[in-house]
């Protein structure tokens, strides 16, 4: 008789499951089934409060089982040799749930919902963080690849959920398209990681880097993992991978846009930080010079690229592109300050960008200059409020003292210089100097009056609203749009006087790599 | 007594925030009641002080752990002058403010008290990164006020100054840090408290460079050439009380900077450069005297006499010599007060001739305004450091530390202070004498400006009479800030006898 298992049938076990681990994922998976069967009942009030509001309250559950389970130190796994609920992966999945949040507050007035099915717009934004907490907690190749496309899926789609705009159409082909390329590079390289070192885990692969057969410049190693940071580098809008960003950024209906500027964000930097720092931190003195090669491309080329856009939606795009080569810097040196830094600026930089969205969202709908620096023109005297958040939103993007986003950049810096990679840290300076060019001039236009911008190339592009702009949708008229931008605009400040919270929150991710120096 | 220095360095911010609650009407005067206090504080700070005693009234508390800040805040005699021309300064020009600005009034005040409390900060703190929180913070409230509220091309000009003055201070940061982090002993806790960072030391190849991008920094704010590119736009845009702020005060930070920090913390670093920073100091002396009596508009002027008396300031602080630093020290308060004086001047000046600052459109504004003609020649004659002067001391005791250390660039600088004459009589004489132009209605000086500028003269002339009150407070401070800088360069230039005297004796 063939013995079809190796090691006798007696010996298969199914894998440990630690279901309390597993709660969050469970909220949401769970959201995201009710939320979708909800969404075939008719009336208004299911689709419009109904639905949005079972998505929060899967979202709130989540945080909630998050904050139960969290635990310094503790590396359980959830699912054996699968999925890990280390702090890291939980602090990660704190920011997509609040980004999930705010989304759906940015969609409650939003075309695209209602043009797309409310049930399937706010099943697919649950499914998609679920993929990104799959994707956190990933501790081997498979889950990974499965986390990865799980969290891409359902955002093509809701790229694309305005269907009666071309550019939202274009948009969400283009990031398919274009992210299937990312996904398939990705998946080579893991299958090239998996032939060098003959396993799936990261633990395995830590442990076969750090064992005598495979040298850390295996070349099918190396190639493994160029392949593989690249694909995930398309993700994170890492240059030169980053071209999609300012027309998906742009074309995506704005609610979308702010998550996926956010979360896909964090997401795709919690596993570089896992796959690189963890799985391969040995082999660091091989990937680090590279790696600091593109934070440097990405650096340069994000902020040049912003400084001649005219529409705030791209002009954010190219912004989150540069702010992607700052936090490289901190996965970069490899070390437990740099993954800090980078777990910090992440949360710093969903604060500010949420804070900037908010009002792009609001000036969409209340201006008819779209998502145009127009519609921003002289908002110091027609709305004060909102021209404040911006303008701390665009300050601490800057890195302006009093801000989040300084104490983000100290950090960062901080750790390139620790982690001898001073240059890298003279680099993020040079850049933000060259981003005060784009972020002044929008500060400028809501305070300083008319701007007239001396560009001798083609006149921007003027984008049609995005949403159904009507002269009487005013701030009043979206009060949770208002209060998201005023809200994390102040929470930009509150974390730039006093953010203890957020670096206990980063210390004790940082205990959940084991062997960072 | 005990003085509490975070009531000084948040009043302004607190009323600040007080007037932008208040009505629209009263937020100006909550602002200038503000500003009062902290002169009032400053004054019962001044007869607290305690000559050569140190660090006085200290405050130390935790403030980011993780990156080592501390809030950490004290005046010695660097910096104790250094508050009281901040708050001298802005009693003034809030006080003028207060009745003429009307547009937007709220925010105005509130940017100009909160640049009051960065513009503290950074002279108090005694913390490297809190000092360049203050030194970046500074910029915000400028920045609101000189592209809101200035005229021309306001929003270009602003964008310039920013931009400057943010690439060398975000480079000073970089630099800050690494400073911090290579200084920190393997094991121990990074620290940016200056006192610590006396005590550590960095190599001095690393020294090098971190001195070079501090002085980036310092040297765009003071300005000097040829990092004053932003200088023309900017002065010629702002409204008059901010430029005179501007002038006056935060033009100071940067060379203060160097004393508080370069040179105790880097003193080989310090020395290294020493060379190149008298360079540019005098460059900046002949460069900013030249320019200034070639401009037409009178902003200009006082700009470019500003880049001329920063550069004396420079010469004095790297001359490495007692009397020299003692000279720029007394030279940063006697420029910041006459700057504001002579601000608010050219501001009644030009409110007499329709807002024109030209000196081709204005003259003869004396004719029927004795008390201004006077109160300007005062200023004027500080300015240009008449004997009797506390200015003419001032310069006086850089030119001999420049004498003592570097007796040739202490020659080519002294050429400086005849054009100063040139420079500044020619102002007096376009604005005050000759035919009166076009526009121009002579005028006496309005009750409001009179009680704005008479003080400052009073000051000015006090000083005058008793410029000893200034170096008493300062010297010991001063002394020991630029002792271990000049202890490395007597080192080297004994080692550098030494070797000459060897090479002479193996010479036949």
């Amino acid at each position: 008789m063939i013995d079809l298992l190796p090691f006798g049938a007696d010996k298969v076990a199914a894998p440990v499951i630690d279901y309390k681990e597993l709660s969050p994922l469970m909220a949401t998976v769970g959201g995201s089934i009710v939320v979708l069967l909800v969404g075939l009942l008719r009336g208004r009030f299911v689709q419009t409060v109904a639905v949005p509001f079972l998505t929060a309250v899967s979202l709130l559950t989540a945080m909630g089982l998050v904050v139960w389970i969290w635990e310094p130190g503790d590396l359980e796994p959830i699912i054996e040799g699968a999925l890990e609920a280390d702090t890291l992966a939980l602090g990660m999945s704190m920011l997509f749930f609040v980004g999930g949040l705010v989304c759906i507050a940015l969609s409650l007035r939003a075309d695209a919902p209602r043009q797309a099915g409310h049930g399937e717009y706010y099943s697919m934004l649950l499914g998609s963080i679920t993929g990104m907490v799959v994707l956190a907690e990933s501790s081997n190749l498979i889950t990974l690849f499965v986390g990865l496309e799980l969290l891409s899926i359902p955002l093509y789609v809701l790229c694309a959920t305005e269907l009666r705009r071309r550019t939202s159409l274009e948009a969400g082909l283009k990031y398919l398209v274009i992210g299937s390329v990312g996904s398939a590079t990705l998946l080579y390289g893991l299958a090239l990681i998996y032939g060098a070192t003959g396993t799936m885990s990261f633990a395995g692969i830590a442990a076969a880097l750090g064992g005598d057969e495979l040298s850390s410049t295996d070349p099918l190693l190396l190639t493994g993992l160029a392949l593989s940071t690249t694909g995930l580098a398309f993700k994170a809008s890492v240059a030169p991978f980053h071209q999609w960003t300012p027309d998906v950024y742009q074309g995506a209906p704005t609610p979308i846009t702010t998550f996926m500027a956010v979360a896909t964000k964090a997401a795709a930097f919690a596993i570089l930080l896992r796959l690189l720092d963890g799985a391969l931190g040995l082999s660091q003195l091989e990937w680090g010079p590279a790696l600091a090669a593109l934070a440097a491309a990405t650096i340069i080329i994000g902020n040049v690229g912003a400084i001649a856009q005219r529409s705030l939606k791209r002009l954010l795009a190219w912004s989150s592109v540069a702010q992607a080569g700052y936090l490289l810097a901190g996965v970069v040196v490899g070390s437990r300050l740099g993954l800090q830094a980078t777990a910090f600026y992440l949360a710093v930089y969903l604060v500010m960008n949420v804070a900037a969205f908010a009002v792009v969202v609001a000036r969409e709908r209340g201006s008819e200059h779209g998502d145009d620096l127009a519609s921003l023109e002289n908002l110091g005297r027609l709305s004060p409020w909102l021209a404040g958040a911006m303008t701390i939103a665009m300050l601490s993007l800057a890195g302006f003292p009093a801000t989040g986003g300084f104490i983000g950049k100290f950090y960062l810096i901080d750790a390139s210089v620790s982690g001898d990679y001073a240059w890298l840290g003279i680099l993020i300076v040079i850049g933000s100097v060259i981003s005060l060019a784009y972020y002044l001039r929008v500060v400028a236009t809501m305070w300083m009056g008319r701007v007239e911008l001396e560009m001798p190339t083609v006149p921007g592009r003027r984008v049609k609203p995005v949403s159904g702009w009507s002269p009487e949708a005013d701030l009043r008229a979206q009060p949770e749009v208002a209060a998201i931008a005023l809200v994390f605009a102040a929470l930009t400040i509150l974390f730039g006087l006093w953010p203890d919270p957020l670096f206990e929150a980063a210390r004790d991710m940082g205990t959940s790599i084991t062997g960072l120096h | 007594m005990t003085i509490h220095l975070s009531i000084v360095l948040f009043l302004p911010l607190a009323a600040g925030l007080l007037g932008a609650v208040l009505p629209r009407g009263l937020a100006r005067w909550s602002v200038l009641a503000g500003s009062a206090g902290v002169l009032a504080y400053t004054v019962a700070m001044l007869i607290d002080f305690e000559s050569g005693g140190g660090l006085q009234w200290v405050t130390d508390d935790e403030w980011i752990s993780e990156l080592g800040i501390r809030y950490q805040l004290g005046v010695d005699g660097l910096n104790l002058f250094m508050v009281v021309l901040t708050a001298v300064s802005w009693v003034p020009c809030t006080l003028v403010a207060a009745f003429t600005q009307q547009d937007r009034p709220k925010l105005f005040f509130f940017n100009l008290a909160l640049g009051e409390t960065a513009v503290l900060g950074a002279f108090m703190a005694q913390d490297l990164a809190l000092f360049i929180v203050f030194f970046d913070l500074m910029l915000v409230p400028f920045y609101f006020m000189i592209g809101g509220w200035g005229s021309g091309d306001r929003v270009r000009a602003t964008t310039k100054f920013v931009i400057y003055t943010l690439a060398g201070s975000l480079l000073m940061l970089a630099a800050a840090i690494a400073l911090g982090v290579l200084a920190t002993p393997s094991g121990g806790e990074i620290s940016f408290s200056l006192a610590d960072l006396e005590q550590r030391s960095v190599s001095e190849g690393t020294q090098q460079w971190i001195v070079l991008l501090f002085a980036l920094a310092f040297f765009v704010k003071a300005p000097l050439f040829p990092l004053h590119g932003w200088v023309p736009e900017t002065y010629r845009s702002s409204p008059i009380v901010t430029i005179a702020l501007l002038s006056a005060v935060l033009s100071k930070v940067g060379v203060y900077g160097f004393l508080q920090i370069v040179m105790p913390i880097m003193p080989e670093g310090s020395q290294h450069w020493q060379e190149l920073f008298i360079v540019l100091a005098v460059f900046s002396i002949l460069y900013g005297s030249i320019l200034a009596f070639s401009q037409d508009n009178v902003r200009l002027v006082v700009a470019y006499s500003s880049i001329a008396q920063l550069g004396f300031i420079v010469l004095g602080i790297f001359a490495l010599d007692d009397k020299g630093a003692q000279g720029a020290v007394l030279q940063m308060v006697n420029h910041g007060i006459v700057v504001v004086a002579l601000f608010l001047i050219i501001g009644v000046v030009a409110a007499r001739a329709h807002g024109s600052e030209s000196l081709a459109e204005l003259g003869g504004t004396a004719f029927r305004a004795p008390v201004l003609a006077t109160l300007f020649l005062i200023v004027a004659l500080a300015t240009l450091a008449m004997p009797g002067s506390a200015n003419f001391m001032g310069e006086i005791l850089i030119l001999f530390g420049a004498f003592e250390n570097k007796l040739v660039y202490g020659l080519v600088a002294s050429v400086g202070v005849v054009l100063a004459a040139v420079y500044m009589i020619r102002v007096f004489q376009r604005l005050m004498h000759n035919r009166a132009g076009p526009a121009v209605e002579s005028r006496e000086i309005d009750g409001l400006n009179l009680a704005a500028i008479a003080p400052l003269v009073a000051v000015i002339i006090a000083l005058g009479f008793y410029p000893h009150f200034i170096p008493d407070r300062t010297e010991e401070a001063t002394i020991a800030s630029i002792a271990p800088a000049k202890q490395v360069a007597e080192t080297i230039a004994a080692s550098d006898a030494r070797e000459r005297a060897a090479r002479a004796e193996a010479a036949p």
